[in-house]
């Protein structure tokens, strides 16, 4: 990359010279090692856009700001580099919110950039003024407004540390105008932030490691819970050698999916609220619980007084906030999880595992591959039907960006994650329209992988604007709209719990195809179950994006389902005689 | 219960507002606060009183941690320490009733620091019974209080626990490592060996 600058260039990073503020800005990116970010220019970010061509980062050109955080969460969790994201100050800023919360709350790291109007006039209600510090502080990790060229350098690479580090999140960064317009010197190696301190009171001390071992060892019924935080610590490999060595089955939150491989012997899939049963169950009846990065949601515990009663839990976690936060633990375990297992492994010899993992394998039934393959073609296409073909056809290979519904709910059942960082959804916040802005983030992160959307006819709609994102950007990104003529998931619970009065449920769409057109993508509508995998694989065959319109059945329901504030045994089961199973004792 | 926190923090603007905003987002009532300078530049002292369930300490102080302007939190708990308040009182006094407050004053050890033709203002620091006795007096003896304004709890802990020994441990504290097989840091020790002096 160096090769393209010449000596004297504003954007070589590492020779002190004296820039203006914006030029700080890309110069520090450059620095950091950013080569694309996502944003919408305005009055306030001007000087930065202007100043932009003189640095190897490519800019792309989002419709709607709260893409551009999207994209850089989805470029983040793709990656598990810093995604980066820049508005104009006042709506531009405003607009950044929800995906700055978005990213908060599932600890993704992404830097926020915005211009803010000049500091002789902050809190003067100037044109486009808004304090979106005062508005970001409680959705992001930190932030910052800077009001002189010379604190842009040093603030944006504590941005980029304090993303990264830790228990990762978003970072806001509100720049004045006129702090982009000074000058100020530039040295990208002097304004290296100081050594980053960990949270003080982070401790896996030697006796409590001892303790874990032993509690593992006697444990007749362990369960090990794997949340995101394996992926954000790497820590893949400590965590299959602990469920090898003590042979102790494995099952995954929604945003730990992909941290255990789905294929393996001792995973059990996932668990909560639309989990298996049998994970569940094993939970339910475990003597021992190891969560290795996960928080204990309230979508994966249940109505928590009654959660797992009868095991100790082991929490492994890097934030000491979350110990005994939802969930009272037994042993506390706080730092980086790969290292805490580090220190963990050499204590614990081979255990053997046998009777439990019967136990589970009884409680499974047939049905532990939710194998719907089988099943007769009734003439209905159910959305599992959509999703299970789109895995074997991808050969569980893509990255799966999903929406939110109940569509994300069926993708987790019926696609098998192997890999880390193969599913892209939003956990904690369960953000609609997450799922197109965060595909191009995960294409643009990961040119090489396959990209798959796979969204409601609800949430698709909040952000299709972006779909000439793609078109301009020439992206390969391919879209399945899993359309059900619903707010699905909303449905379901009125279905459930308020007697199918579908209030403001019904949802009517244009048609995806057509619209994919006006943007010059092509597409297809598929109605029958047959139609599934010749579309997928048009799709997978077409150089550059594509859209199939999904026309599944209109009133289908995830199943099993643990009602809000209930235990985890208490799960609703489909009733008998449907056409999909989720046990195989239900054909 | 009232939980009492001290907590170093960086001496920058809008660090009040993320120590208060965590609170109000944890539903947590703050029952005072008192922010100064320090003993070291660039860092203010805080002194912070919460009414929280007995078990939420470990919340409020990991929470405060998890800021980035925030330095080094104590959880003061049960532990030795002193505390004090200090209040200003203006009570309504004319010549012939200021002799029986000028005695209260006195066996409160308060100060009369003021003093007007209809009005005098007393000065008293202590604990928080202390100050609340004197008004409780003043209020029984049908003396008219025209104002009142109190600091809130300043607390430091007795004997060695200066914050010059604090910076000293955590500094000994940053070089270890912090994840497994280290030694406990001294914030993990039972409140026993807290207790000086
Ligand atoms: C921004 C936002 N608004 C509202 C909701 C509440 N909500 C959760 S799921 C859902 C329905 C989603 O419908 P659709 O996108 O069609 O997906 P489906 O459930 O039908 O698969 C709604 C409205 C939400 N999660 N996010
Ligand atoms: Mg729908």
């Amino acid at each position: 990359m160096s090769d393209t600058r010449k000596s004297g260039d504003p954007s070589s990073p590492t020779q002190a010279a004296r820039l203006t503020g914006a030029e700080i800005v890309w110069a520090t990116l450059d620095g950091e090692g950013v080569r694309e970010v996502f944003g919408y220019p305005g009055g306030a970010i001007l000087p930065v856009y202007d100043a932009m061509r003189k640095f190897p980062i490519h800019h792309i050109l989002v419709r709607h700001e709260q893409g551009a955080a999207h994209m850089a969460d989805g470029y983040a969790r793709a990656s598990g580099r810093v995604g980066v994201c820049i508005a104009t100050s006042g709506p531009g800023a405003t607009n950044l919110v929800t995906g700055i919360a978005t990213a908060m709350l599932d600890s993704i790291p992404i830097v926020c950039i915005t211009g803010q109007v000049s500091s002789k006039v902050l809190g003067s209600d100037a044109f486009q003024e808004v304090d979106i510090t005062g508005i970001t502080l409680p959705v992001t990790k930190h932030n910052y407004l800077v009001t002189k060229a010379e604190d842009i350098a040093r603030v944006l690479r504590e941005a980029f540390q304090i993303a990264a580090s830790g228990r990762p999140g978003p970072v806001h960064v509100d720049i004045t105008k006129d702090a982009q317009q000074a000058t100020a010197d530039f040295d990208f190696a002097a304004a290296a932030p100081r050594q980053y301190r960990p949270h003080p009171m982070l401790s896996a001390p030697a006796s409590s490691l001892a303790e874990a071992s032993r509690m593992i060892l006697g444990s007749k019924r362990p369960v090990i819970l794997a949340g995101q935080g394996i992926l954000l610590s790497r820590a893949m490999e400590q965590v299959r050698t602990l469920a090898e060595r003590a042979q102790i089955p494995v099952g995954c939150t929604l945003l730990g999916l992909g941290s255990f491989p789905a294929s393996h012997p001792l995973s059990l899939g996932m668990m909560g609220m639309h989990g298996e049963t049998w994970v569940n169950h094993a939970i339910q009846e475990a003597d021992l619980l190891i969560a290795c990065g996960m928080r204990f949601d309230d979508r994966v515990t249940g109505l928590p007084s009654t959660y797992a009663p009868n095991a100790k839990k082991i929490h492994i976690e890097i934030d000491p906030s979350e110990i005994n936060k939802n969930v009272a633990v037994d042993i506390a375990l706080m730092g980086d999880l790969g290292e805490v297992l580090e220190s963990l492994l050499p204590l614990l010899p081979k255990r053997d595992g046998s009777a439990w993992l019967r136990t589970i394998e009884g409680m499974k039934g047939n049905a532990a591959v939710r194998d719907i393959q089988n099943l007769p073609d009734n003439g209905h296409l159910y959305a599992a039907h959509v999703i299970n073909d789109l895995w074997r056809a991808t050969n569980g290979n893509a990255i799966v960006v999903t929406d939110v519904g109940q569509h994300q709910m069926w993708e987790a059942q019926y696609y098998k994650h192997n890999e880390p960082r193969t599913l892209i959804t939003s956990g904690g916040l369960g953000t609609m329209g997450f799922a197109l802005p965060a595909a191009i983030g995960a294409k643009v992160a990961c040119p090489d992988k396959e990209v798959w959307v796979v969204a409601g006819d609800g949430g698709f709609q909040m952000t299709m604007a972006e779909l000439a994102t793609i078109a301009q950007e020439k992206l390969n990104v391919n879209i399945a709209i899993i359309n059900n003529g619903y707010l699905g998931m909303v449905r379901q619970w009125q279905e459930f719990f308020y007697e199918k009065n579908y209030q403001s449920t019904p949802i009517l769409s244009p048609d995806f195809v057509k619209l994919a057109d006006a943007f010059g993508i092509p597409g297809q509508a598929v109605t029958t179950r047959a139609e599934v995998l010749t579309a997928v694989a048009t799709a997978r065959e077409t150089a550059g994006p594509y859209l199939i319109n999904f026309m599944v059945e209109q009133e289908d329901s995830v199943y099993p389902m643990i009602p809000a504030g209930k235990a985890l045994h208490e799960m609703i089961h489909r009733p008998p005689r449907s056409a999909i199973v989720e046990d195989a004792t239900d054909i | 219960m009232l939980h009492t926190f001290v907590a170093q923090v960086e001496d920058r603007p809008g660090v009040l507002t993320r120590v208060a905003s965590l609170f109000r987002r944890l539903s947590i009532n703050i029952v005072s606060v008192t922010v100064g300078r320090s003993e070291r530049a660039g860092v203010s002292r805080m002194t912070l009183v919460a009414e929280a369930e007995p078990g939420a300490a470990h919340r409020m102080k990991a929470s405060l941690y998890k800021l980035e302007n925030v330095l080094d939190v104590d959880d003061i708990g049960q532990t030795s320490c002193v505390v004090r308040e200090l209040a200003l009182i203006k009570v309504a006094a004319t010549p012939a009733t200021r002799s029986h407050i000028f005695e209260l004053v006195e066996v409160f050890r308060a100060r009369v620091v003021d003093l007007a033709p209809e009005s005098l203002m007393i000065e008293i620091t202590g604990v928080q019974s202390k100050v609340e006795g004197l008004i409780q007096v003043l209020t029984d003896s049908e003396d008219r209080i025209l104002e009142i304004s109190r600091t809130g709890r300043m607390v430091m802990r007795r004997g060695q626990h200066t914050s010059r020994v604090l910076e000293a441990m955590s500094a000994q504290n940053l070089d270890g490592d912090f994840v497994a097989g280290t030694k406990p840091r001294p914030d993990f020790m039972p409140d026993k060996s807290d207790l000086a002096s």
